[in-house]
């Protein structure tokens, strides 16, 4: 679908070795990047997307012709300055624009890979967001930041490679996916599944789609990203364009037919299979299970300096997991900032206009880039 | 900068790990990063206090010492600052015993009980006092135990807690409080500084 569209992409040539066992080659990774690399090369932030997300930060996308998914902080003059810094974003391999995912064709067999593609984890995701440095040419970034699942590979950019970003912004997250969340991604997983049109993956190749499964899938998940109060506040009882009840199952609430909208508009964006691939990999996501369950042992040897954010009406992400992350690295004597932000826009404060949120990010950013080229001076 | 941080700021050694217990804005951190060349933390309470520390992008955590202290290993670091702070915890001798247990010394500030206005404000007026150090009144103070010098020097000595210093603050100035002029100094001082160690 995006064929026409002007995507940047690159096609990784060096092996990636899956931790499902496969290995994978010359396969593209689809990226955007905002701002421009200055002459020392010491300003370059790699944001990483959340579960719907892609590669267009910020500005219009060229897909959806809306906002790009964090024009609230990401652009001129704003918290993530591109007039300062250089932000580069892909999207996740298994991700539906642009980059290595199930809806390409399979060179073997010239059918869409569908459900035949591998599975990914975040590990996969972050090990092949790395040739984004060795494509820029960057030795170490300054900043690493993104929220929810951006922020797991976040957590995992780090563990993985120590001392490659300067600083690391992880937001609204967790270390190891909870017994909820995989459960609100089953729930999703399975109304696709559910969907005649899904026909066990291969839909693509049937010229089918599982746009009602899909929709369902974005509808219940897109209830977790709000709060009780916030979908309080906004909708209460209030009828849609109608006085009184119909006594049917139309959407009469309002809030009905916002969902309705929401899961409505993203099927023409997003494809099932990916869905399914990027929530398994956020619900495989536990970094302490190398480390038999000491998340410390993550960090070791990182001299990255952390700001932990979490907000106070996120239940699907909880303060409670985010501070878990504090507390290990604390443990370890890391460097670890945290602050939790009151908002009552739930697990989505992150991608909304929150100014405690986008003023904080900003001046620490802004601050952290000033001191860590003053050592690096010293 | 006031006397009270120039002190603590004398306290500390260069190139040491610092963890400051109620940061407040980070006034003090700031002083000290720029003065010591330390490696210095924080934890404050406050989500506006603690917004505007991260903002300086100094290493603050949110968070309530009374909690979150038992995070930081033993003796993860050389010194934990805690500036008039103490009063306002609802276990004050937990708190010590932490600050002692991740620090291998800690500074601490106690704004004086005991000071004479203070007392003289009880004595003539009857009602609970407001000075410089206390302005809050009694029902919305954050203030839960407050104590004197003489009351915290005596917490020291049953507790076989080292007084490796022991100061008197009035009018910024100081004096060396000892055994011989406690009283005076309890009743002529506004904060006591004490610098202590297991």
């Amino acid at each position: 679908m995006n064929k026409d569209l002007n995507i940047k992409s690159l096609i990784i040539d060096r092996p990636l070795k899956l931790d499902c066992g496969q290995t994978i080659n010359n396969f593209p990774l689809a990226y955007e990047t905002y701002g421009s690399l200055n002459k020392k090369k010491d300003n370059a932030i790699l944001v990483f997307h959340a579960l719907t997300g892609d590669q267009f930060v910020s500005g219009i996308n060229p897909v959806t012709k809306k906002e790009g998914w964090w024009s609230y902080a990401v652009g001129a003059g704003k918290a993530i300055d591109t007039d300062k810094y250089f932000v580069i974003c892909s999207n996740v391999i298994s991700g539906c624009l642009g980059s290595f995912g199930p809806s390409n064709i399979n060179a073997k067999t010239n059918k869409i890979y569908g459900t035949t593609f591998p599975i990914i984890t975040i590990n996969d995701m972050v090990n092949a967001q790395y040739n984004l440095l060795d494509f820029f040419k960057i030795e170490k970034l300054f900043a690493v930041m993104g929220g929810s699942m951006g922020g797991m590979q976040v957590l995992q950019f780090v563990s993985n490679f120590p001392n490659k970003a300067k600083i690391a912004v992880p937001i609204a997250c967790t270390s190891s996916h909870s017994a909820q969340n995989i459960a609100f991604n089953e729930l999703g997983r399975q109304s696709i599944m559910a969907d005649t049109n899904w026909v066990n993956g291969d839909y693509a190749n049937q010229n089918k789609n599982p746009d009602k499964g899909l929709s369902v899938a974005r509808m219940a998940a897109h209830i977790t990203y709000l709060s009780k109060n916030g979908l309080q506040e906004k909708f209460g009882r209030k009828l849609q364009e109608r006085d009184d009840l119909r006594f049917s199952f139309d959407a009469d609430f309002q809030i009905e037919s916002y969902l309705r909208h929401q899961g409505s508009v993203f099927v023409d964006r997003f494809d099932a299979n990916s869905y399914l691939y990027i929530t398994r990999a956020m619900d495989y996501f536990d970094l302490t299970k190398k480390y038999d369950g000491n998340l410390s042992k993550a960090f070791e040897n990182t001299k990255t300096k952390f700001l932990v954010i979490s907000f106070t009406s996120d239940w699907l992400y909880p303060t409670s997991e985010n501070k878990e992350i504090v507390i290990a690295l604390n443990a370890i004597g890391a460097d670890v900032a945290f602050v939790e932000i009151e908002s009552d826009k739930g697990h989505d404060s992150f991608l909304l206009d929150v100014p405690q949120f986008l003023n904080t990010l900003k001046n620490y950013v802004n601050n952290s880039y000033l001191k860590t080229n003053d050592e690096t001076r010293v | 900068m006031k006397q009270e941080f120039k002190i603590i700021s004398d306290f500390i050694i260069p190139n040491t790990r610092v963890l400051d217990v109620g940061c407040g804005d980070g006034t003090l951190m700031q002083i000290l990063q720029n003065t010591r060349k330390i490696d210095i933390r924080g934890i404050e309470i406050s989500k506006e206090n603690s917004q505007k520390c991260v903002g300086k992008g100094l290493t603050v955590i949110e968070g309530d010492a009374e909690k979150d202290l038992s995070q930081f290993p033993d003796s993860s670091f050389d010194f934990v600052i805690l500036s008039q702070t103490l009063q306002a915890f609802l276990n004050p001798e937990k708190v010590i015993q932490e600050l002692l247990r991740i620090g291998k010394k800690a500074i601490v500030t106690v704004p004086n009980f005991g000071f004479w206005k203070v007392r003289l404000h009880l004595l003539a007026k009857g009602t609970m006092p407001i000075t410089k150090n206390l302005p809050d009144e009694w029902y919305n103070t954050p203030n839960l135990h407050m104590c004197t010098i003489k009351d915290f020097y005596k917490f020291c000595n049953d507790r076989d807690i080292k007084l490796d210093k022991a100061l008197a603050l009035h009018n910024e100035k100081t004096a060396s409080i000892n055994q011989n002029n406690l009283s005076i100094k309890n009743l002529s001082a506004e904060l006591g500084i004490f610098l202590i160690e297991k």
